[in-house]
């Protein structure tokens, strides 16, 4: 589905490289110390960290140069997932027309989901005006009228207490199987991965190494993992 | 995260920073084609440069001395009032110069409250007129703004360093050779640097409490060439002096030009441990009481005077507040329409391009430019057919750095902030000014059109150039009152005038932060 082809990314004295494929419907958890380049990486998918060299193909079609706009991708990151100066029923319009001229139909679409999410009736509140969850929970209705095949997680809900971002993740989960997209997610809990994860990328000494089955690797982490675990 | 590589309305920006470059050398190149060089620099032209760079020069020594006082009375007391002193600090920046000038005339000319004062104990009166009226006026104008740049130094010393200080018990003297004479040692240059650049392109004041041989600065030399010999080689000549006078202290000087902030957070005063002494306190009290008086006493007079002037008013100067207002609002609308793209531009580059900005701002002089234009508009057509527009044209281009300065450092708060998302929603060009940018920008396009508005409203510079006696701005008017000594009407309009400019400043300023949240 999405592969990454040779990917070098070299800033100032940092590097990462990369070489694998990301498959259709899979959950994948991104793990390692930090400063390893989790986001980085991710940066990289989406476009906005350039690459030195190497390629990224979607099916088959070369993406490398894209704009992140009209990549087969949506990501949440760590703050600034929403406009404070728009409603709720704003920013998730933007998912759909960046210029907010939705046809009735696509209103209809926004409400449903904002309905999925559990936010109908904070349709018309400023993100401020919410709780952490609910802003959450607003950026993850987003992601549903986007419905990109790939959605990529930069660590959102680090904000949140522990129970809260259970309940995001489970929500996320829920999210990614009905629309049958893929899921990257940078974490630092060994929880969330065998909640979640159907695989691990593990990011350390300047590489992102192929997915491996988490439940096997978590079982038995090789030893530069055993030492990240702790 | 955010790539510099994505650009903001780059060709928009580049053209609005394109056409200003073009206008410029435009109004050179008219120049240049009637500079006449054969005399050279006559006698009366090297006394214009003397007087011009003599009284700069001055006025920024007084200005900043006199301000680092108040600025460090002001930083250390608490009082009531102070917020409100601390916003007025910054009124003169958008007072009409005709209007401040009639002020100072009216406290301290002839017959004025302060020569009224020193008659009445027998002492000698002072003249406004010359060189000291003009250093007065200059001094008026810029120590508010210099108390407010050091009260920005003052505000930035980290409140640990104070209690550090309360800790070990410093004296006030042990505080001020530890903590502010370094932070005056960083601000005081840059400060001195903007007043005396500011200065040498002095036009309005010169033209109103200078003149004469003694008292003349370049940029009035300029108009006398063209108002009383109409000798447009001369006018030329000196214009190009004058290119190079500001221009040259403009480049030589930017770098230690400060940052203009807007409004942030001065009116907090910091808890303060040290200076509780009783003479201390005194001297503080006597020293803000004078630097507000300074302030206050031409303003209250304007008002005090004018409102019995109103009715004096002749049906001229409707007229031309009616020109005002359009001149006053097509330079808002162009301000806009130029600083916004290239502050876009601007904060989507790495640093610079601002410094390059504020310098042609600086270095072009309102009167070269008008100059250069009536040069080339001349032998086409009449230019007083075209005073207002070219009025609000280059009332646009002096707004423009202050637009852009205001404009560039939130727009790089913004794109750093939220251009990944922005990017990921594959927002551009028109849905990205209309859901992000215009409204969150809001308070400060307010400020940046209050700015230019006022600006525009109170100008006295190339209206004097172009003007025959139907389109006429109101500061013209007013000056034409004062010079028919016609003082009742000339009191009147400057309180119309007084109160349009801030007015125009008010609403477009409240416009911006009406409704618009953090």
């Amino acid at each position: 589905m999405l592969k990454l082809e040779d990917l070098l990314i070299v800033q100032d004295d940092f590097e990462l490289r990369a070489d694998f494929m990301l498959e259709a419907r899979r959950k994948y958890a991104v793990i390692g110390p930090s400063g390893a380049g989790k986001s980085t990486l991710l940066g990289a998918l989406c476009g906005f960290v350039p690459l030195t060299s190497g390629r990224i193909l979607w099916e088959g079609a070369d993406i490398t140069a894209s704009h992140p706009g009209r990549r087969p991708i949506t990501i949440l990151f760590q703050d600034n997932n929403l406009f404070p100066h728009l409603s709720v029923r704003q920013n998730v319009g933007l998912g759909i027309r960046p210029d907010l001229r939705l046809s009735p139909e696509e209103k209809e679409d926004v409400d449903a989901a904002l309905q999925r999410v559990g936010l109908l009736v904070h349709a018309e509140a400023r993100p401020g005006n919410l709780s952490g969850g609910q802003q959450s929970r607003t950026a993850l209705a987003r992601v549903l009228v986007q419905a990109r095949p790939l959605v990529l997680l930069d660590e959102p809900f680090a904000a949140l207490g522990p129970a809260l971002r259970m309940e995001m993740l489970d929500l996320v989960q829920d999210l990614v199987a009905e629309t049958g997209a893929s899921l990257v997610m940078v974490t630092h809990a060994p929880d969330d991965v065998r909640r979640i994860a159907d695989e691990v990328i593990f990011v350390e000494g300047g590489r992102a190494q192929a997915p491996q089955p988490a439940a096997e690797l978590m079982e038995n982490p090789p030893s530069e993992l055993r030492a990240y675990l702790g | 995260m955010a790539d510099r590589a994505f650009k903001i309305t780059p060709r928009l920006g580049a053209g609005a920073a394109g056409l200003l470059v073009a206008l410029v050398l435009l109004a050179l190149g008219g120049v240049l084609a009637r500079a006449e060089f054969g005399t050279g620099l006559r006698p009366a032209e090297w006394a214009a440069i003397r007087f011009t760079v003599l009284q700069a020069a001055l006025s920024a020594l007084l200005s900043v001395g006199l301000a680092i006082p108040v600025a460090r009375a002001l930083a250390r007391r608490r009082f009531r009032g102070r917020a409100i002193l601390v916003t007025l600090l910054g009124a003169p920046f958008i007072l009409p110069v005709i209007v401040a000038v009639f002020g100072l005339i009216a406290v301290f000319g002839r017959s004025g409250w302060i020569n009224g004062a020193l008659g009445a104990v027998g002492l000698p009166e002072v003249s406004i007129y010359g060189f000291h009226g003009v250093v007065l006026a200059h001094v008026f104008f810029n120590l508010p703004l210099v108390t407010r740049l050091l009260l920005q130094g003052w505000q930035g010393i980290p409140s640990e360093q104070f209690r550090l200080a309360a800790q070990l018990r410093l004296t006030p003297r042990a505080v001020f050779l530890t903590l502010e004479r370094p932070m005056l040692r960083q601000t005081a240059p840059g400060a001195l640097a903007l007043v005396f650049v500011i200065c040498l392109t002095s036009f309005a004041v010169a033209l109103t409490l200078g003149g004469g041989p003694r008292a003349t600065t370049v940029e009035l030399a300029i108009y006398q060439a063209f108002q009383f010999d109409f000798d447009l080689g001369r006018a030329a000549l000196l214009t190009l002096v004058q290119l190079v006078l500001a221009g040259g202290t403009a480049l030589l000087a930017m770098r230690f030009v400060p940052e203009l902030a807007v409004g942030g957070g001065l009116d907090r005063p910091l808890r303060r441990w040290d200076a509780q002494g009783g003479l201390v306190r005194l001297l503080d009290g006597v020293l803000i009481a004078l630097g507000a008086g300074f302030l206050l006493l031409p303003l209250i007079s304007v008002v005090l005077r004018g409102v019995s002037g109103l009715s004096q008013m002749p049906a001229s100067v409707y007229l031309a507040t009616g020109n005002s207002l359009m001149v006053a609002g097509l330079s808002v609308t162009l301000t806009l329409a130029l600083a916004l793209p290239m502050a876009g531009w601007i904060a989507s580059r790495s640093r610079g391009g601002v410094e390059a900005v504020g310098l042609l701002g600086l270095a072009a002089s309102p009167l070269m430019i008008g100059t250069g234009w009536f040069i080339l508009i001349n032998p086409v057509i009449s230019p007083s057919a075209l005073a207002l527009p070219v009025t609000a044209i280059v009332n646009a281009m002096m707004a423009l750095p202050f637009a852009v300065r205001v404009l560039v450092p939130p727009m790089r708060n913004l794109l750093e902030r939220f251009l990944p998302l922005t990017q990921t929603l594959g927002m551009q060009g028109w849905p990205l000014w209309r859901w992000v940018i215009l409204p969150r920008l809001r308070p400060q396009i307010g400020f940046a059109a209050g700015l230019s508005g006022a600006l525009s409203m109170g100008d006295l510079g190339v209206i004097a150039l172009f003007a025959d006696p139907e389109r006429v701005t109101l500061p013209l008017q007013m000056y034409r009152l004062m010079g028919a000594y016609r003082m009742d009407a000339a009191a009147g309009a400057a309180l119309l005038l007084l109160v349009l400019s801030l007015g125009v400043f008010w609403v477009c300023d409240k416009g911006g932060r009406w409704g618009a949240e953090a």
